[in-house]
């Protein structure tokens, strides 16, 4: 099999430009769904039906308004293998639902990585777009136009009353999911997190772990996204979510400034030690991993670390992972093995 | 630390579960988690915002005191899905479903978004029309204000802009 060039490198090349307050916002990520008319759900459809769906969505692709979103790759997954399936989850280019079960599923990556689109997930469509920092309005401006292109040649399934017909019926209506990853150490150390939290769930968003529903919040990283897509335009949605980062930002903000005039000893100390045990242990398993990667991502923000960028600490996020761990060692490990090349791994990285 | 489930391997997964404010934690071995299939990032039949939906859907208001017909026996006529297979997997089977089952989802669609209309972007090709039914309830809706404002010229002119628009309508 040809080598895959997307689960060659840990960090896409949008995840290389820092975006807007890249301090604490990691990346901003859009998802819409859309499905055919007169062709039953994935769920439903039969192995020719997904096929043809397949054929008629990449047929798109040849669209002369796609070349301006680069050279689209169209990857079956049926012709991957587990790891490489694994590690297009890590980097969130594929669903863990695609990588999953789906039939004749499939993927078209843009050269940057910051456009997938799926097809035969749980949807027949799925356009992802992904932004490092604060871009969620770019992110949907992107989608929305992929989105058209592909509207100009296939009926896609719409109710006047419904709007956009999905599988599951949290998605109907605008089929928008639009999300933020956010770090917020001071949050959790100052234990504001679950009080700010809590009230966004009020205001029709929810926070999920990085890797999607169920997943839990590692590293101090939260993925807040809507929660509601029907009866809120698209625009309304977006703007909702964008003014309660902005807040959660400010809240984080103002944690970090304060901690840093009341207890700036201790912040170091916190700080050094996880730097000190990233640098020097033998063996870490992948929690505590998330955890003094977070410490050390905050001392780099902060300026307590001056020596490390914050371009190492999100590609180490993603190398540290058990699929890109296989993948970078080449061998087959089982977990106690992973926490001993986990810690090797991230040795050699800071010690670059 | 040892799997909480087994008590035997070693735990290697690690959960916390957040529901309105109460944390659980779940510290299990793989073996386990697999047995138990439940919140596993990134595995299928894993608890999920399915199993939480039908939920929802089994004793949603309307299901037994409308006293109409009972949802056993409702069914989509194009991907023959019935609405208790439905409500036990909390997805549809095509588009057409949402026709069949109709009666059934302003509840759900309330409960899961507060709303049960769309009001969002329309596909340019399929949807022309809904457009010009949106311009026609902001006109009429302006309409009734000018009336009650009693200013009758902004109101006529108006009026003739929403016949002009209906005649359209009507003529496709």
């Amino acid at each position: 099999m040809t080598k895959l060039r997307f689960t060659e490198q840990p960090l896409s090349e949008w995840m290389r430009s820092g975006g807007k307050e890249s301090e604490i916002v990691i990346s901003s990520r859009v998802r819409i769904a859309r499905n055919l008319q007169n062709q039953p759900f994935p769920m439903l459809a039969t192995n020719q039906q997904s096929e043809e769906v397949l054929n008629q969505l990449q047929s798109v692709l040849e669209d002369e308004q796609m070349e301006q979103f680069g050279q689209l790759s169209p990857i079956l997954l049926a012709e991957l293998d587990e790891l490489d399936k694994k590690v297009l989850v890590e980097k969130h280019l594929i669903s863990p639902n695609l990588a999953g079960e789906s039939r004749s599923g499939a993927v078209f990556i843009s050269d940057d990585e910051s456009l997938s689109i799926m097809v035969n997930e749980e949807d027949h469509l799925r356009i992802q777009c992904l932004y490092p920092g604060l871009q969620i309005e770019e992110a949907w401006e992107k989608a929305t136009s992929v989105d058209d292109i592909f509207e100009a040649h296939v009926d896609y399934a719409f109710d006047d009353n419904r709007g956009f017909l999905t599988s599951c019926p949290t998605n109907v209506g605008t089929g928008l999911r639009a999300s933020v990853m956010m770090h917020l150490p001071a949050l959790v150390l100052t234990q504001q997190i679950n009080r700010i939290l809590s009230a966004v769930s009020q205001v029709g968003l929810t926070v999920r772990g990085i890797y999607g529903e169920g997943s839990e919040a590692t590293g101090n990283l939260f993925q807040i996204s809507n929660q509601i897509t029907l009866g809120q335009s698209e625009s309304e949605i977006i703007e909702n979510l964008y003014s309660v980062v902005m807040q959660i930002i400010e809240h984080e903000k103002s944690s970090r400034e304060r901690l840093m005039s009341e207890s700036r000893l201790r912040m170091t100390d916190r700080v050094m030690r996880s730097y000190g045990i990233l640098s020097y242990a033998a063996v870490i398993d992948s929690k505590e991993a998330a955890q003094r990667l977070s410490d050390v991502r905050l001392g780099v923000d902060l300026g307590l670390i001056d020596n490390l960028s914050v371009q190492v600490l999100n590609e180490l996020n993603v190398l540290t992972q058990p699929g890109f761990l296989q993948k970078k060692f080449q061998v087959s490990m089982s977990p106690g093995e992973r926490d001993m090349y986990r810690a090797k791994l991230i040795r050699e990285q800071l010690g670059k | 630390m040892l799997c909480q489930e087994c008590g035997k391997r070693p735990a290697t997964l690690h959960f916390t579960k957040i529901v309105n404010g109460e944390k659980t934690e779940f510290h299990i071995c793989e073996a386990c988690a697999r047995e138990k299939g439940e919140l596993i990032p990134g595995t299928s039949g894993g608890f999920s915002i399915h199993n939480l939906l039908s939920g929802l859907l089994d004793f949603g208001p309307g299901g037994q005191a409308q006293g109409n017909k009972s949802p056993e026996h409702l069914r989509c006529e194009e991907c023959g899905l019935t609405y208790s297979q439905f409500s036990k997997i909390g997805r549809f089977g095509c588009s057409s479903c949402y026709k069949y089952f109709n009666d059934r989802l302003d509840p759900l669609f309330k409960r899961v978004h507060g709303n049960t209309m769309h009001v969002g972007k329309v596909p340019k090709r399929v949807g022309s029309h809904i457009q010009v039914k949106r311009k026609l309830d902001e006109l009429r809706k302006e309409l009734q204000y000018r009336i009650h404002q009693e200013e009758f010229e902004e109101a006529a002119a108006l009026r003739d802009q929403i016949r002009e628009l209906e005649k359209n309508i009507s003529a496709e």
